[in-house]
């Protein structure tokens, strides 16, 4: 049973087709890359799957269950859980409320009892803050916890924002284009942390231009080409893939 | 007849304040524009206009003189406005920009309040008393020079934008102020001519006024709202949305005093935008710049 | 340790309070500070909706307003139970929150702003035009004080215990709030409303609980007000006062509690002081609030450290 399923998922903007018939699935606990030249859709599929837009046709099921329509903090609930392609931290606030943002969705102290600070909420308090510091450990910034969000080094950010999502606990993590901005060593340690992130049972749909990084990381990948899927396979299918060496790879994969 | 009378009196009475709401919701509409502020002392320059004018006159020049002098003088005042309590703040988010032009009009109203006191002055009407019949309403002579006159400052407010040189200068740089700056427009400049400018068709609304409601020293606080209530409902992009919503706005306000309540004839605006911005933001005929800080 | 130092805390305000109370002469400085007091539990609450969720509120005068009429009406005209009447206008103002805010606060920015505004004006004219109700523009007389189980708080010095009892308890509630689950969620509404959506924060449903929670207090200051003052006219409840709220907001430093404090105290004794300047009274304050937003955005405290900050910098020829 798929994880996730897209059937014929379409959506356009004032007569431009972004993304059209595009059927796909993920498997639980694979890595799944999708990939394609600028503007082929990545981001807007993306932001279907997450509810930030809702297809104009088509059905997004997440675990059997129907997903396009639902608001994005609904889909979060879920179990999908997101990066983004330009960092969105909680700037003013530290590197360990930022992962205790993420851990919202698995506490429940509303108004009343926070505001009276009822004791089970201290206790629920003291949980979300150990939980949040391990995902800061599992990262490597457990000693910039209390440090100002924005202060941070690119590379950092993209860290944190990756253990806020995980603090969510989600079933599928959507990285979007994770490796921007990072140089070799720090890839390199993204690849470790995604193949860590798959051992805790997690799966991973993740959007990416570095190629090594994608092709050694990801199980099967999905090509996208204006809107449309283009192909769909193990990385050596798409390497040999005509179409798709024409529309994208070339020069590119040959490095 | 009669109530044909009745309701031609309504839309006549609609249409001379609608107009005149029009013209100051043009000057918050020229300013929004171009720096994306809401400038809360647009109303105190309509309230300026009339009570310069009221005294330029008096002091013995003759109408048209002292309709010209009063415009310029408040429009000099609008200049350096902005280059004292804009300028200044051009990073500042929109609260502290609020904040400081509504302190700009309390300052310009305590001013006209130690200036002038708490009287209320007339000015006589700009070619007469005697009201027109037509089908059995009437119309002042001073009704229609506001919608002449409203009309053609809106026309030639357009013509200026959209023909002459300064005027794309204008609306280049609030499009896109760096791309403005890299052909050379000094942004800054033009931030201060929509000041100056706004300030202009304010000072001409109060004068226009003037004959009719007096000039009185806190006349501008409602006024401007409602001008801006005005903009809102036509949208803030386009001059002709914001007069029509200035005139839809007077014929609203005549018709529900007229037939509801008189007491209530002031939420009649507010009611209005609240309604146009929870359906239809933008406005009703506005593009409205995508502002949303 | 820190509950300790939190308790601490607690027992200097009380002190404070109590010190204050019952030294202070005359019941001039009485009034004044019971007036800071009531001005700081609206800021308080306005300061939760726009410093931390940053949101915008150009009318929570309303709020305030219907809770001073709501307590007045009720218990002059009426003879009904102070603390009944108290939370007869925490339902309006709460009512009246929910009505206004849930199209609302779907609105960005400026928008926001001038829906809060345009709502504001109607209620200080409703206020105004009900007059059979409301006594009309020259104001409702003859309210009594309040009272707790046949307990009357009549004296400006009970009022005075009365006003900052609710401020000592307000303040406890805001600071868990801010230190809370919900504070911090709103917080990352601020920052990010698509990131904390993406992190499964209802991000409507809380911005419209903590503009009811923020129209609440502001109700609660006006039941204080209606029965400390005894009288009540709408002309307090305008478009000024609204703009006065946030300004005390902003001076006192968005997103600081504390500064809450600071803001009211400044705002509230400035017209005071400059009372001496008789008709120029306005003209001054008008250049004040300029001033101060021009050149301390950030706020009085954080806006004069900047100063010093700045000056030093230059002092060491960087």
């Amino acid at each position: 049973m798929a994880l996730l399923s897209l059937q014929a998922v379409g959506i356009s903007f004032g007569g431009l087709q972004a993304v059209k018939q595009v059927s796909f699935q993920i498997q639980p606990n694979q890595i799944k890359a999708l990939i394609g030249p600028n503007g082929a859709g990545k981001t807007t599929l993306f932001n279907l799957i997450t509810g930030m837009l809702t297809p104009d046709h088509g059905v997004i099921t997440f675990l059997d269950q129907p997903i396009q329509g639902l608001q994005p903090f609904q889909i979060a609930a879920r179990g999908i859980s997101r990066t983004f392609q330009i960092v969105q931290l909680f700037g003013h606030m530290t590197v360990l409320e930022n992962v205790m943002v993420g851990r919202h969705l698995r506490s429940r102290a509303g108004l009343v009892a926070a505001a009276l600070r009822l004791p089970w909420t201290r206790r629920e308090e003291a949980d979300i803050r150990s939980r949040s510091l391990e995902w800061l450990q599992f990262v490597g910034l457990a000693d910039r916890a209390a440090e100002y969000a924005a202060n941070l080094p690119l590379g950092h950010q993209r860290l944190l924002e990756i253990a806020r999502a995980l603090a969510t606990e989600p079933k599928l993590l959507l990285l979007d284009e994770p490796a921007a901005g990072l140089d070799i060593a720090e890839t390199e340690g993204l690849k470790d942390f995604i193949f860590a992130i798959r051992e805790r049972g997690i799966t991973v749909l993740l959007v990416e231009h570095d190629m090594s990084l994608t092709m050694e990381v990801a199980e099967e990948i999905v090509v996208l080409d204006h809107g449309e899927l283009l192909a769909e396979g193990t990385p050596r299918d798409i390497q040999r893939h005509p179409d798709v060496i024409a529309a994208y790879l070339g020069r590119d994969w040959e490095k | 007849m009669e109530k044909l009378a009745e309701f031609l009196q309504y839309i006549f009475s609609g249409l001379t304040n609608g107009a005149i709401y029009g013209l100051i919701g043009l000057g918050f509409s020229i300013i929004f524009h171009a720096t994306a502020i809401i400038n809360f002392a647009q109303g105190e320059f309509v309230m300026l206009g009339a009570l310069v004018v009221i005294g330029f006159y008096a002091w013995g020049l003759s109408l048209p003189v002292a309709l010209g002098l009063a415009v310029i003088l408040v429009t000099v005042l609008g200049l350096v406005f902005e280059r004292l309590a804009i300028r200044p703040a051009r990073d500042a988010t929109p609260i502290s920009l609020i904040i400081i032009t509504v302190g700009g009009g309390v300052l310009l109203k305590g001013l006209a309040m130690v200036f002038w006191g708490k009287d209320a002055y007339t000015l006589p009407p700009f070619s007469g008393q005697a009201p027109f019949v037509v089908a059995g309403a009437t119309i002042l002579p001073q009704s229609l020079w506001i919608m002449g006159l409203t009309l053609l400052l809106v026309v030639g407010l357009e013509g200026f934008l959209r023909g002459t040189i300064l005027g794309k200068a204008l609306r280049a740089a609030s499009y896109n102020p760096v791309a403005a700056r890299l052909v050379g427009i000094r942004v800054s400049q033009m931030v201060q001519f929509s000041f100056g400018l706004s300030a202009a068709f304010g000072a001409a609304a109060g004068a226009l006024i003037a004959p009719i409601t007096m000039g009185v020293y806190d006349m501008g606080t409602m006024l401007g709202l409602k001008g801006f209530c005005a903009a809102v409902i036509g949208g803030l992009g386009s001059s002709s949305g914001v007069v029509l919503g200035g005139v839809l706005l007077g014929i609203a306000e005549a018709l529900a005093s007229g037939l509801i309540s008189s007491g209530y004839r002031d939420a009649v605006a507010f009611l209005i935008l609240l309604l146009v911005l929870f359906f239809r933001p933008q406005g009703l005929i506005g593009r409205g710049p995508e502002r949303t800080s | 340790m820190k509950r300790a130092h939190r308790w601490l805390q607690a027992l200097l305000f009380s002190l404070l309070v109590v010190l204050a109370g019952s030294l202070l002469p005359g019941t001039y400085y009485v009034t004044l500070l019971n007036l800071i007091g009531i001005h700081i539990i609206i800021v308080l609450g306005l300061n939760l909706l726009m410093g931390y969720a940053g949101q915008i509120s150009l009318g929570h005068a309303a709020f305030f307003g219907l809770g001073a009429y709501a307590s007045g009406i009720l218990t002059a005209t009426y003879k009904v139970e102070p603390v009944l009447a108290l939370a007869a206008g925490l339902l309006l103002s709460a009512g009246v929150a929910i009505l206004v805010g849930i199209p609302a606060l779907k609105l960005k920015g400026y928008y926001l702003a001038m829906a809060t505004l345009g709502f504001g004006i109607i209620v200080a004219i409703a206020l105004q035009q009900l007059d059979w109700l409301t006594g009309g523009p020259s104001g409702f007389m003859g309210i009594p004080p309040f009272s707790l189980f046949g307990w009357q708080f009549q004296s400006p010095t009970a009022g005075f215990f009365l006003v900052w009892a609710m401020v000592g308890f307000l303040l406890f509630l805001s600071l868990n709030i801010v230190d809370s689950r919900l504070g911090r969620a709103l917080r990352a509404i601020h920052d990010s409303e698509t990131a904390a959506l993406a992190m499964g924060v209802d991000a409507q449903r809380l911005k419209l609980l903590i503009f009811v929670v923020s129209a609440l207090y502001a109700s609660l200051a006006g039941s204080l007000l209606a029965h400390t003052t005894n009288f009540i006219a709408p002309s307090s409840f305008g478009f000024m006062f609204s703009i006065k709220l946030v300004t005390m907001v902003v001076v006192g430093g968005m997103a600081s509690i504390w500064g809450s404090f600071l803001g009211a105290a400044v705002l509230t004794v400035l017209p005071e002081l400059l009372a001496v300047f008789h008709d120029l009274e306005v003209v001054i304050f008008g250049l004040i609030l300029m001033v101060v937003m021009i050149f301390l955005p950030r706020g009085l405290v954080r806006g004069l450290l900047d100063l010093w900050e700045y000056r030093q910098r230059k002092k060491q020829g960087r």
